[in-house]
C-alpha cells in the first residue's frame, strides 16, 4: 500500500498511526493459487474439474453407455426441468430467504394446468393456455410465500415448508390423486421437440440461465437482491423497499417452479401430484454446490448451471452403473457436506486477504 | 488498606478488521474491590471484558492473573482461573431450570446421570449466599425476570471457585429497587474479598458502589485509579467526552439569516424516547444535537429518517411534509443517513466499495432495469476521489477499509445522491484519531455546498466545534438551543446532568 499519502491535516502522530493500521490490512496474504482459487473463476474452475472426474469415472466405469449422444441428451433434459427451479431458488438464496416449497408448487402447477387442458375441450384451445396457467400458479404461490415472510415476519423455513404441505395436497385433492394424462394438440410435439440438434427443454434451460445471470449481475434487481441477502438493515437505511424485495424474489422463485411444471409435464406427457418430489433439497443443494452464500449476500449462476450438472451427471452415471437410489442418496449427502466443506474453507482464506 | 493487585492487564492491543479497538489499555484490580470502567460506546469497554474472558485474543500485551502470567485462549481457560463474566444479554439457557443454568456446562453427575437432588441443593445454597432465597432452583429460567435471571447468572459464577467478577451493565434491566439487591449482593461478594469489575453508564451508581475507576476512550486507558466516590462527576465525564488530542475544526461557514430552512422538524415525539423537538436546519447549517448515551438523540434522527415511527409531530423538507415511518419517502425527500453502526446499518461488506456508493442511487444508473455499470462505476469513482478514501481502488471490499474510510463510503453515497439533507449519527466512531479532522473538514465543505446536517455524537468537543448551533437533550427533553459559539463543554455538562437530576 505505498500509494499512501499522508493526511493533509495539521494532525500529526495520529495520522501515522492511521496509516499503519491500514498498511497492515492491505498486506497480501496467501498464496496467488489460494487468491485464484477464491476468485469467482477459481471456484468455477473447482466446479469443472469436479465435473470432468465425473465423466471420466462414468466413462470409465460404462464405457459406451455413458459416452453416447443419446444418454448426454438424457442428462441434459434430466437437469433442465430441475435446473430451471435451481435458478429460481439461487436468487432467492442470494437474497437471504430459503424455499422448501419448490417440489410442491412444481406438482400443483403440473396438476392445475394440466386440470385446464382436459376440462377445455374446445377445437381451438391452444397449449399455450398451459403455460401460463402453470406459470400464474406458481408465482401465486410464490407471492403468498413472499407475503408471509416480508409482511408476515415469518420465518422462511415455515413459510414455505407450510407451503409445501399445502400446495401438494390441492394438488393431490384436485387431481383425485390421479395422474392426468396430456393429449393436447401440439404440446408434447412442441416441447418434446428437437431444435438445432438440441431438445426443446434444453433451449428453455439455457435460455432460463442466461436471462437469469443477467438478471442478477446487470439489472438493480439483481444488485438488490446481493444487498437485501448480504446486509437487509444497511439495504433498508439506503431506501430500498426490502419487504417488497424479498415478495418478488418468492414471486421469482414461483415463476420458475411454473416454468419447470410445463417442462415436467411435457417430458413426462403427464400432471401429478406426485411430480418435483423432494426437488426442493436437491434444488437447495445444487446452488450451495454452486458456491451461492446460504444466508445470502453471494449468488452465482454459473456455478448454480454447474451444481445441476455435476448433481445430473451423477444421478446418471450411478443408474448406468445399477446402482440403486439408496446409494445415490449416500453420495449425494456426501458431495453436499464436501462442497460446503470446501466453500467455507475458501470463505475463509478469502475473508482474511 | 494494603489491597493485593489480583489482576493486571497491561498495554493490550486488539484490532479488527478496519479498526484499532484497543491500543494499549491498562488495567489493575484488587482483591475485594469493585472496580469501574467508564467509557463511551466504542471505547473499548466490551473489547477488553472479551479479552478477559477469553472470547478475544488480544494481539498484544500481558495479562497477570495472580501474579502470573496467563493466556486465556477460551471462556473455559478464563472461568477455569476463577473469572467470570456476566454479559448484558444473559446467556442463559430460558428453557432449563435455575439449578440446571447454573450447573450448566459442570454438571453434578455420577456415571452420566445427573444428581438432580444434589444439583438443586447446591443451586439453593448458593441462591442463598446471594441474598435471594426465594428463587427456587427448580423455577424455570424463561419465566424469571431479568433481575431474577440476573442472579441465577452470578450464582453461575459462584459455582466455580470465582475470584473475580465482570458485570457488563447489569443495572441496565433493573429498577431502582432491584439496583439496590443487586448493590448489597455486590457488596457480600468483596467482603468475601472477591472482585468485581462494574461496567454502567450511570455514574450515580459508580460513585455509590464503586472504590476505584478506569476510563477508556478511543481504544486508551484515559484515567485510571481515580476514586469512585470523590472524583467530581464533572471530571469523570469531561475524561470520557474530552478531547486528549486538539483538532482542528474547519472555520465556521457564515449560514445567512435569510437562507432557506431546508429541514423543518415540529413538534417530533416518540413515546419513551424523546418528546416534542422541534428542529430547523437551513441550508448550510450544521446543528448539533448533544446529549448523554440515551439521552434520544439517535432516535430523534432515525424519526426523522423514517425508520422508526413517531407519536406525533411533522417532518418537513423543502416545504413539503414527508410521509412518517417511511425511509424510502426520506430518501426520495433528499435526506440520507449515516448510522450509528456502519457496519451493520450502513455497508455490505464483502461487497465492493462502488457497489456501496451507488446503493441508494441504483434507479439512476439503470435504463430499464438494466444498470448501466461504466457509468455506475465511474460516478461512484469521482466521489470516492473527491473525498480522498484510501485505497481509491473501488473495486475493493467495503469490510477491507479502516473506520474513517468506511465513513467516507457512506458519505459517498449521499452525496452521489446529492442528498439535501444529511443526518450523521456518531460519525467518527470507531474512526482513527488521525482520520477525524478530515471528516470534520469533509462536513463543513458539504455544508458550505448546500447540505443541511444535522449531527449527533457522544463527544460534545465535537458537537461544539463543528456544529454552527447546538440542541443540548436530557432524558428526551431538548434542554437548550443556542449557537454552538456561545457555550461551552461545561455548560453543557451542567445541562446534561440537571436535566438527569430532574
Amino acid at each position: 500500500m505505498s500509494e499512501q499519502t499522508p493526511v493533509p491535516q495539521a494532525t500529526t502522530s495520529p495520522a501515522d498511526e492511521h496509516r499503519r493500521v491500514e498498511s497492515v490490512e492491505g498486506a497480501p496474504r496467501g498464496s496467488a493459487f489460494g487468491r485464484f482459487m477464491s476468485s469467482s473463476a477459481g471456484r468455477n474452475v473447482g466446479l469443472v474439474v469436479a465435473l470432468l472426474v465425473l465423466c471420466v469415472v462414468g466413462a470409465a466405469t460404462t464405457g459406451q453407455l455413458f459416452v453416447d449422444v443419446d444418454n448426454a441428451m438424457t442428462i441434459l433434459r434430466y437437469a433442465s426441468v430441475i435446473g430451471v427451479v435451481a435458478i429460481g431458488m439461487t436468487f432467492v438464496v442470494t437474497g437471504g430467504g430459503f424455499d422448501l416449497s419448490v417440489g410442491a408448487i412444481v406438482a400443483l402447477a403440473s396438476i392445475w394446468s394440466t386440470t385446464v387442458a382436459t376440462q377445455t375441450m374446445a377445437q381451438d384451445f391452444h397449449w399455450i393456455v398451459m403455460v401460463f396457467t402453470a406459470i400464474a400458479v406458481g408465482a401465486g404461490c410464490g407471492l403468498v410465500n413472499g407475503v408471509l415472510i416480508a409482511y408476515g415476519k415469518m420465518a422462511p423455513f415455515i413459510a414455505t415448508l407450510a407451503m409445501m404441505a399445502a400446495a401438494r395436497g390441492l394438488a393431490e385433492m384436485i387431481s383425485d390423486k390421479r395422474t392426468q394424462l396430456v393429449d393436447v394438440q401440439g404440446f408434447g410435439d412442441f416441447f418434446s421437440g428437437d431444435f438445432l440438434g438440441l431438445p426443446v427443454l434444453v433451449w428453455i434451460f439455457a435460455v432460463v440461465c442466461a436471462v437469469a445471470w443477467v438478471l442478477l449481475n446487470r439489472t438493480t434487481f439483481g444488485r438488490r437482491t446481493i444487498a437485501v441477502g448480504g446486509n437487509a438493515t444497511a439495504a433498508r437505511l439506503a431506501g430500498i423497499a426490502v419487504n417488497r424485495h424479498t415478495v418478488l424474489l418468492y414471486v421469482l422463485v414461483g415463476v420458475a417452479c411454473g416454468i419447470a411444471a410445463v417442462m415436467l409435464t411435457a417430458r413426462t406427457s403427464t400432471g401429478s401430484a406426485q411430480h418435483g418430489l423432494l426437488y426442493e433439497l436437491d434444488a437447495i443443494a445444487m446452488v450451495v454446490i454452486g458456491g451461492t452464500l446460504l444466508g445470502g449476500g453471494r449468488g452465482t449462476i454459473v456455478g448454480t448451471i454447474f451444481g445441476v450438472l455435476i448433481f445430473s451427471t451423477l444421478t446418471n452415471v450411478f443408474t448406468l452403473n445399477n446402482l440403486d437410489t439408496s446409494t445415490q442418496a449416500v453420495a449425494k449427502g456426501a458431495i453436499i457436506v464436501i462442497a460446503v466443506l470446501l466453500q467455507q474453507r475458501v470463505a475463509a482464506r478469502s475473508d482474511t486477504s | 488498606m494494603t489491597a493485593e493487585t489480583i489482576l493486571q492487564m497491561s498495554d493490550i492491543v486488539k484490532t479488527f478488521p478496519g479498526v484499532r479497538a484497543l491500543d494499549g489499555v491498562d488495567l489493575d484490580v484488587r482483591k475485594g474491590e469493585v472496580h469501574c470502567l467508564l467509557g463511551q460506546n466504542g471505547a473499548g469497554k466490551s473489547t477488553l471484558i472479551k479479552v478477559l474472558s477469553g472470547a478475544h485474543q488480544p494481539d498484544s500485551g500481558t495479562i497477570t492473573w495472580q501474579g502470573e502470567r496467563v493466556r486465556l485462549n477460551t471462556p473455559m481457560a478464563a472461568m477455569n482461573q476463577g473469572i467470570a463474566t456476566i454479559y448484558q444479554e444473559l446467556d442463559l439457557v430460558d428453557g432449563l431450570s435455575v439449578a440446571e443454568n447454573i450447573y450448566l456446562g459442570h454438571e453434578l453427575a455420577a456415571a452420566g446421570f445427573s444428581r438432580h437432588g444434589d444439583t438443586e441443593r447446591a443451586a439453593g445454597r448458593l441462591l442463598e449466599r446471594l441474598g435471594h432465597p426465594e428463587i427456587s432452583p427448580q423455577q424455570e429460567v424463561g419465566k424469571l425476570p431479568a433481575a431474577g435471571q440476573q442472579i441465577v447468572s452470578m450464582a453461575r459464577a459462584l459455582s466455580h471457585d470465582v475470584q473475580l467478577i465482570v458485570m457488563d451493565e447489569p443495572s441496565a434491566v433493573l429498577d431502582q429497587e432491584e439496583v439496590g439487591r443487586l448493590f448489597s449482593v455486590i457488596r457480600d461478594l468483596t467482603a468475601d474479598d472477591i472482585a468485581v469489575i462494574y461496567i454502567s453508564h450511570r455514574l450515580e451508581e459508580i460513585r455509590e458502589i464503586g472504590d476505584r475507576v478506569t476510563v477508556l476512550k478511543d481504544g486508551r486507558t484515559v484515567a485510571t485509579g481515580l476514586s469512585a466516590p470523590d472524583t467530581p462527576t464533572s471530571e469523570l465525564i469531561r475524561e470520557m467526552t474530552g478531547r486528549d488530542v486538539e483538532y482542528a475544526f474547519p472555520e465556521r461557514g457564515m449560514t445567512a439569516e435569510d437562507a432557506p430552512v431546508v429541514l423543518d422538524v415540529a413538534g417530533l415525539s416518540s413515546p419513551g424516547d424523546f418528546t416534542d423537538v422541534d428542529l430547523r436546519v437551513r441550508r448550510g447549517e450544521i446543528v448539533g444535537l448533544a446529549g448523554l448515551v440515551g439521552s434520544g438523540r439517535s432516535e430523534i434522527l432515525e424519526t426523522i429518517y423514517g425508520a422508526r415511527k413517531a407519536g406525533s409531530g411533522s417532518v418537513t423538507v423543502d416545504g413539503r411534509r414527508i410521509r412518517p415511518g417511511s425511509v424510502a419517502a426520506a430518501v426520495n425527500a433528499g435526506v440520507g443517513l449515516c448510522p450509528e453502526e456502519r457496519k451493520t446499518q450502513g455497508l455490505l461488506l464483502d461487497e465492493a466499495i462502488y457497489r456501496n456508493v451507488s446503493l441508494a442511487t441504483l434507479g439512476r444508473f439503470a435504463r430499464g432495469g438494466f444498470l448501466r455499470r461504466g457509468d455506475e462505476r465511474a460516478q461512484a469513482e469521482q466521489h470516492v476521489r473527491a473525498l480522498d478514501v484510501r485505497p481509491a481502488d473501488v473495486e475493493r471490499t467495503a469490510g477491507t477499509l479502516s473506520g474513517g474510510n468506511q465513513q467516507k463510503i457512506v458519505l459517498a453515497r449521499w452525496l452521489l445522491r446529492e442528498c439535501r439533507v444529511l443526518l450523521l449519527d456518531e460519525p467518527t466512531r470507531g474512526v482513527d484519531v488521525g482520520a477525524r479532522s478530515e471528516l470534520y473538514a469533509l462536513v463543513r465543505r458539504l455544508a458550505d455546498e448546500g447540505v443541511a446536517v444535522v449531527l449527533v455524537s457522544s463527544e460534545i468537543p465535537e458537537v461544539l466545534g463543528l456544529a454552527d448551533r447546538v440542541l443540548v437533550l436530557s432524558e428526551g427533553h431538548v434542554v437548550h438551543e443556542g449557537q454552538a459559539d456561545d457555550i461551552d463543554e461545561h455548560q453543557v455538562l451542567d445541562l446534561v446532568m440537571e436535566g438527569s437530576a430532574a
